[in-house]
């Protein structure tokens, strides 16, 4: 048994978990701050972007380590490469929690209108698909991954219909153009985050069974996924 | 060129104990194989059945089939015939310590009565260009002896009269774990240039070795192959938990 070698993997688990943590907070926040015209809550995104652009790095440096000093094998080797990709995600899923806030000091900074879209339940469905894919993770279970990458063409369709009806409106009422295009671009980010949350479980099913779900490619060994996910649910 | 290799339920014993139990294997032509597992778990006495070297130890004895490339190893050739085919590096080098550098190369062809000047140079000028070694040793393969050299020279000057005889499989048990990683390097460069005319069998404990040179692994575990297959499958996504488990590290 490598010790040292299990400790570092568990650490880097840790750190990315952390991680995932204040991103997926920083989400909830940037959403909430959009429900309620909060400009309180828009200042902690921006603020948590510096800790979560810390954290992105650390685990970037614990990983290269990890792959220059211990030469992983195998379902370890598939866990680190899955850790980098994971982290430069939730890095993106900050950077666009961060876009939604500024959208939303822009919009505090003019009227209210009544706007035809329901950030409320794209955010929802954006949260419930960063938690899930982190629950995965956690888990090491490629079945809620799957979960997960289904939920992606619900909000892709949120976000054309966001786009037709904004449209609509900017065109009806055109005093209403820049709050409906601040809406839009907020849907945008959202389905920007629901992509991020889909790569995430893309990466867990990696980890978990040594297959590439991405871009829809064919799934390879099948035949071998159960003692690929035995490991990894048994080490992690 | 380098032939296929077929086992076919292969058993073999030291006195009472099985060392080897029902191996199949078949070794692909031109390619490098590496062979994997913990010490004791019959990589080594494995290759030594492929040559007939398994035999030599004291009441030690071989069941099964092994055929290289047509020819059947165990149907009553001559070993020394069989090993002509089947050249063997071992993990320590061993040049023949008071014979010059040219002496070395020439050895075997001379045990095989050829005597021609003309022909043992060309002959030991090729085989010590194949292996890498020909340029840091031209001006003084007389002069110098095979022990004088370094240890990554006398392990290429081992190969180079290995392949002085022109085998069709190069054998290679832990080639480079007495050798620094530069020698090593280089060992693993020959590797890959060999292949294009030798079919070579890499016994190896470093992983790293066998994931860089070979296109296929064999993961031996208590005498038996536990798995075999190409070997970015192996070292990535393997199919058996134990070869997962000895790979990743996590074996007792």
């Amino acid at each position: 048994m490598r010790t040292r070698f299990q400790q570092g993997l568990d650490e880097l688990r840790q750190k990315l978990l952390k991680m995932g943590g204040l991103a997926e907070q920083a989400v909830d926040r940037a959403c909430q701050a959009y429900l309620d015209r909060d400009l309180t809550r828009c200042q902690m995104v921006l603020e948590g972007e510096t800790q979560i652009n810390i954290s992105e790095r650390q685990i970037d440096e614990l990983a290269f380590d990890l792959l220059a000093m211990q030469q992983p094998m195998a379902v370890d080797l598939r866990f680190i490469l899955a850790v980098t990709k994971i982290n430069a995600d939730l890095e993106r899923v900050g950077d666009q929690a961060v876009n939604i806030a500024e959208r939303v000091m822009d919009m505090v900074s003019l009227p209210a209108v009544d706007l035809p879209v329901d950030i409320g339940r794209m955010s929802a469905a954006v949260s419930a698909m960063v938690r899930r894919s982190l629950e995965s993770f956690i888990e090491a279970k490629a079945e809620l991954a799957q979960a997960v990458l289904e939920m992606d063409n619900v909000v892709d369709r949120m976000r054309d219909e966001a786009f037709i009806t904004l449209v609509k409106t900017m065109n009806e009422r055109p005093e209403t153009t820049r709050q409906a295009l601040d809406a839009l671009l907020v849907a945008r980010n959202l389905e920007r985050v629901a992509d991020h949350a889909t790569n995430i479980a893309e990466d867990v099913i990696f980890w978990v069974r040594g297959a590439d779900v991405r871009h829809n490619a064919p799934q390879e060994g099948n035949g071998q996924e159960q003692p690929a996910q035995r490991a990894a649910s048994e080490t992690h | 060129m380098g032939v296929g290799i077929r086992v076919e339920n292969l058993n073999a014993w030291y006195g009472k104990t099985q060392a080897l139990q029902d191996i199949n294997l078949n070794v692909q032509a031109n390619h490098a194989t590496a062979l994997i597992g913990p010490s004791g778990c019959g990589k080594s006495t494995f290759i030594r059945c492929l040559n007939r070297m398994h035999e030599t130890t004291p009441e030690a004895r071989v069941e099964g089939k092994v055929k290289i490339g047509e020819h059947d190893a165990y149907d009553g050739t001559s070993a020394t015939k069989l090993r002509r085919r089947i050249g063997m590096v071992f993990q320590k080098p061993n040049p023949f310590p008071t014979m010059s550098i040219y002496e070395n190369v020439a050895a075997g062809l001379k045990l095989n009565g050829y005597h021609d000047r003309k022909h043992l140079d060309e002959v030991v000028e090729k085989s010590l260009v194949s292996s890498a070694l020909w340029e840091e040793v031209k001006d003084s393969i007389h002069k110098k002896s095979g022990a004088s050299l370094s240890g990554g020279q006398q392990q290429r000057l081992c190969i180079a009269r290995a392949l002085a005889v022109e085998p069709e499989v190069l054998l290679m048990d832990e080639p480079c774990s007495a050798l620094d990683p530069i020698s090593t390097g280089k060992i693993e460069e020959l590797i890959f240039e060999l292949k294009a005319q030798y079919t070579i069998v890499i016994v190896t404990h470093n992983m790293q070795q066998a994931a860089r040179v070979a296109e296929y692994t064999g993961f031996f575990l208590l005498g038996r192959l536990i798995e075999y297959g190409k070997t970015e499958k192996i070292f990535t996504n393997p199919s058996d938990k134990r070869t997962e488990d000895y790979i990743t590290g996590r074996f007792g």
